[in-house]
């Protein structure tokens, strides 16, 4: 029965891992158990290369009611209130197959949260895309987006923003991480199988060969001209389903008929089994013949580590076992009892009567091997951080406003966010193109704000320093809008592991989230993983996504970026260095570069204009705030004008005293942002910024047609026009032949 | 107080919205599954938005023939009154309660975005609030919202005083800007956009208000 000695290299396993198997079960593995280990042993499922770094993240704090190594991570955001938050990565599947690939995504990260008795309200995508020349990139970015948007909209959860760029390093890896929020209705589930003699109820869509090795093949290696030939391995979303699976899994909780409950994604059945018992330290036998299928002559192996999509395993007690059968039926969800928990360790398997595997549930679940891979800081990192990163001012201030706002990275966003349906649940007070999404929770004062960012080309210049600004930025994204930062989520998107260079980056960036995450008060609640983005051995930038999340106490102090009234006063609260151009929009746009220091970040800073904020927005002293990041200044101000439907007029010099004006402008100094206020309050402002020692510079006034900067001036109409252009003229155009 | 039931299809997912924002104007909704074969005793029968059935076939078109179907064309018969709110209204045209068919938007995409519509007939039960010509903000949000139907049909409706509302700016290619038409009784009502998302200001209008209310209007002064 023992498995062909090099099927396991076939399945991602290596020599050694094999050994670890062999001397687990103390004899050869058959060959569903060698799925089975290859799958929950695989870099996606086990986090083999980053568990040891990730250990050193801070994960507790007050509000924090589930940290990571869930379904997601919970928070507690009012007394008695607590949503789950969690972000995840669909990248692989997605460059092979994007609008399934992306579609999935969707689905398996609603699933995460439903496993935690959360009802999602809200879904955020963080896209990265090669440059929009490109052909391929144009089919991605419309598969992309139409996979989410199918899929969004029909399992009804509105899509409320998120964030998405264009860099070549993403052509042929883009990156495709989904964030989702969701309220705990009637109490907190965890994936536990509690109980021997409890049932294990598979329920949800039929299992098929679809998927079949997902977690090992697509997403734990790199790849090459092959990979196409890789789709059957990309699952196919049934959104429909999925609506009614949230549902029924919703309203089993509410009867109180569940012990655990935990979704299907990568390593299909294998996973939430295996899981389940190792938590509760107990064992599970499984019937395969009682799983549903989708198709006939199906192997053990493969209804085990099948990643056919829209299912959930939850343990139930047997008194309860008709009624929660009852609730599938009505929903129409097909249901199976496929097992029973026991009173042993082992996840036993059986078909036809025969045990095709026994394993200790632990040895799935916790025992992957733990590789501490090597680390090298790059040689070439010192020359890149040498170079400069603008060159000659431009000769014409105002073309080169109007061309960093045209770029596919800043432009708006509209034709993307408007095929998804982001006004769902009544909830959407922040809509998306702003700093955050604020979102109503349902039928409460309590309002959260999420926001992602992940500044891949800070990262590339200084992995370090570049997390740290991640955070901040995000962080600054939920203050801007009236919010206290509180937890995070995040996906690490990165190259090979195996790569002693990619590995350095790795250690740096999660030292930078953690330095930042611990200063700002804002712990790791989870996230996930993503390495082996890469394509012929070039890998991606170093791209940590942070999915902040951040609290009001009342949805009706959100602050939005739109100047809100002609004649206000525009305060820039942070300074400004005119030297922070380093890994900026404007050296990239104008100057093609991508080279110097990221800007300089003073956590204390960072963390000082949050309280401000809070403070202002409480006390109603600011009309409007936008914070400023890629492309300055000048970027920020012009949002604010477009968001207004009016201009303003400023004086550049009063941005910085120091420095050439399109360096005040395009500067990227973090820690800012611009707001306006009636003039009676900015007396008032001045004095809270003092008291938490933030400067403050008045700069100009709201009002008028164009966006007067004192020395030019840019007509609003022009703006508009160059600002809403560049993706429905690149990307309908391209679909339209 | 108006009674108000709001079918519920596997798939539906604006009928909460609809109880928040029926319920915050007095009205008192309740859910009806969409196997049920008679309705409960309702003034009023709401189809709200989603994808019925995931809509994989043709938007609406297994809905129509979901048990519920019968008793809500019963209803219309007797003089009842039915919305049909997007999804919604792309059942009723399936189901024949309303003229014309919903094709896929001019552009080939989804839409959510704000609208504006202009209230063409003001004297339907579900816009009596309003005065001919007004303009209401209501968000759309579909991907087939492109109305059409034969030129016969549409010279009748036009004579009739069908069509409810028009867009200001038309989004998705429907003919002649129909945003939303009633039946010849006038008691049955089908739009694309979505009144119950534009009933908070906080949201960004409540010119919803103004369709909800006038639906509720009618039904407190008939049966009084």
């Amino acid at each position: 029965m023992s498995a062909e000695v090099l099927v396991h290299r076939e399945l991602g396993l290596t020599d050694d891992e094999l050994d670890l198997i062999r001397a687990e079960l103390q004899r050869g593995p058959t060959y569903t158990e060698l799925a089975m280990f290859s799958v929950m042993w695989s870099e996606h499922c086990s986090y083999k290369s980053s568990r040891i770094h990730l250990a050193t993240l801070p994960s507790e704090g007050d509000r924090i009611l589930v940290g990571p190594g869930e379904g997601a991570g919970v928070i507690e955001v009012a007394p008695g209130v607590a949503v789950a938050w969690k972000a995840e990565s669909h990248n692989h599947p997605s460059f092979v197959e994007p609008f399934n690939g992306a579609a999935t995504g969707v689905g398996g990260i609603i699933r995460d949260i439903v496993s935690m008795g959360a009802r999602p309200i809200a879904l955020m995508d963080s896209l990265r895309f090669g440059e929009l020349d490109d052909a391929r990139t144009r089919y991605l970015v419309d598969g992309v987006v139409h996979g989410i948007s199918s899929y969004g909209n029909s399992v009804g959860v509105p899509t409320v923003g998120g964030e998405t760029v264009f860099e070549s390093c993403y052509t042929d890896n883009p990156l495709v991480n989904v964030a989702c929020l969701g309220i705990v209705e009637h109490k907190l589930m965890q994936g536990r199988a509690t109980g021997a003699g409890n049932k294990v109820l598979l329920f949800g869509s039929s299992t098929g060969r679809d998927g079949i090795g997902g977690a090992s093949v697509l997403a734990s290696a790199g790849f090459d001209e092959t990979s196409l030939e890789k789709r059957p391995s990309v699952q196919v979303g049934d959104p429909f389903s999925e609506k009614l699976l949230i549902e029924t899994s919703l309203e089993l909780i509410r009867r109180d008929l569940l012990v655990g409950l935990q979704d299907l994604g990568a390593g299909g059945i294998s996973c939430p089994s295996s899981e389940m018992a190792a938590k509760a330290k107990v064992g599970m036998d499984l019937s395969l013949d009682a799983v549903h299928l989708r198709e006939e002559g199906m192997d053990p192996f493969e209804i085990m580590i099948s990643e056919s999509q829209e299912r959930m395993l939850a343990v139930v007690e047997p008194r309860y076992e008709a009624e929660a059968l009852a609730v599938c039926a009505h929903w129409g969800i097909p249901a199976r009892v496929i097992g029973e928990v026991t009173a042993s360790d082992r996840l036993r398997v059986r078909r036809d009567g025969e045990v095709v595997a026994d394993v200790p549930a632990r040895a799935l679940a916790d025992a992957a091997p733990v590789v501490d891979r090597p680390r090298r800081r790059p040689a070439w990192i010192d020359g890149l951080q040498a170079g400069l990163p603008g060159g000659d001012p431009p000769d014409d201030l105002a073309g080169a406003i109007l061309e960093v706002l045209a770029s596919p990275s800043i432009c708006s966003k509209r034709w993307i966010w408007e095929q998804y349906d982001h006004m769902i649940f009544l909830g959407t007070i922040g809509p998306p193109g702003g700093d955050a999404a604020v979102i109503r929770l349902p039928e409460r004062e309590v309002a959260v704000a999420i926001s992602t960012d992940g500044p891949g080309r800070y990262c590339f210049l200084d992995p370090y320093e570049g997390a740290r600004l991640a955070v901040a930025e995000s962080a600054r994204n939920v203050a801007a809008v009236g919010a206290r930062p509180v937890a995070i989520t995040n996906c690490l998107n990165f190259g090979n592991p195996e790569d002693p260079e990619v590995m350095w980056q790795f250690e740096e960036v999660v030292r930078g989230i953690s330095d930042a995450c611990i200063a700002l008060g804002t712990p790791v609640t989870g996230g996930n993983v993503s390495f082996y983005n890469e394509t012929k051995g070039r890998p991606i930038y170093p791209t940590p996504v942070i999915g902040m999340l951040g609290v009001l106490d009342s949805y009706r102090s959100a602050l939005g970026a739109a100047f809100v009234q002609e004649g206000h006063q525009i305060v820039l609260l942070g300074s400004t260095d005119p030297v922070d151009l380093g890994g900026s929009e404007y050296a990239k746009v104008i100057h093609g570069t991508v080279a110097g220091k990221p800007p300089k970040l003073d956590l204390g800073a960072e963390r000082n204009l949050h309280a401000l904020l809070h403070a202002a927005a409480k006390q109603g002293l600011v009309a409007s705030c936008h914070d400023l990041s890629q492309g300055g200044a000048a970027v920020a101000l012009a949002e604010c004008a477009l968001a207004a439907h009016f201009g303003f007029s400023i004086d550049v010099s009063d941005v910085s005293p120091q420095g050439e004006p399109h360096a005040a402008l395009f500067s990227e100094s973090p820690s800012r942002v611009i707001a306006s206020c009636a003039e009676e309050h900015v007396q008032a402002l001045a004095e809270l910024a003092a008291t938490h020692r933030v400067p403050l510079g008045v700069i100009g006034v709201t009002g008028g047609s164009s966006l007067d900067f004192g020395t030019f001036a840019i007509e609003l109409s022009e703006l508009v026009r160059v600002f809403e252009d560049t993706l429905p003229k690149t990307l309908s155009a391209s679909m339209d032949r | 107080m108006t009674s108000v039931g709001i079918v519920v299809f596997p798939g539906s997912n604006c009928e909460q919205d609809c109880m928040r924002s029926l319920s915050a104007l007095g009205a008192s909704p309740e859910m009806v599954w969409h196997t049920e074969s008679a309705l409960p005793d309702v003034d009023v029968v709401v189809l709200p938005g989603g994808f019925a059935y995931g809509d994989y076939l043709r938007t609406g078109a297994i809905a129509r023939f979901s048990p519920v179907m019968d008793a809500v064309s019963k209803h219309a018969e007797a003089g009842g009154l039915v919305i049909g709110i997007c999804n919604g209204f792309q059942i009723l045209c399936e189901a024949g309660m309303l003229p014309g068919a919903l094709r896929k938007n001019a552009g080939l995409k989804f839409l959510c975005k704000w609208t504006e519509v202009r209230v063409e007939n003001a004297a339907t039960p579900f816009t009596s609030r309003a005065h001919l010509g007004d303009v209401l903000r209501i968000p759309i949000n579909h991907f087939e919202g492109n109305w059409y139907c034969d030129p016969e049909t549409l010279g009748r409706l036009r004579d009739n005083g069908q069509i409810v509302l028009r867009y200001v700016d038309n989004p998705n290619g429907s003919l002649e800007s129909v945003a939303g038409l009633c039946n010849e009784n006038g008691n049955v009502f089908g739009l694309m956009p979505h009144p119950e998302r534009a009933c908070d200001a906080v949201l960004g209008s409540e010119d919803g208000q103004v369709i909800l209310r006038s639906m509720l209007d009618h039904m407190r002064s008939s049966v009084a």
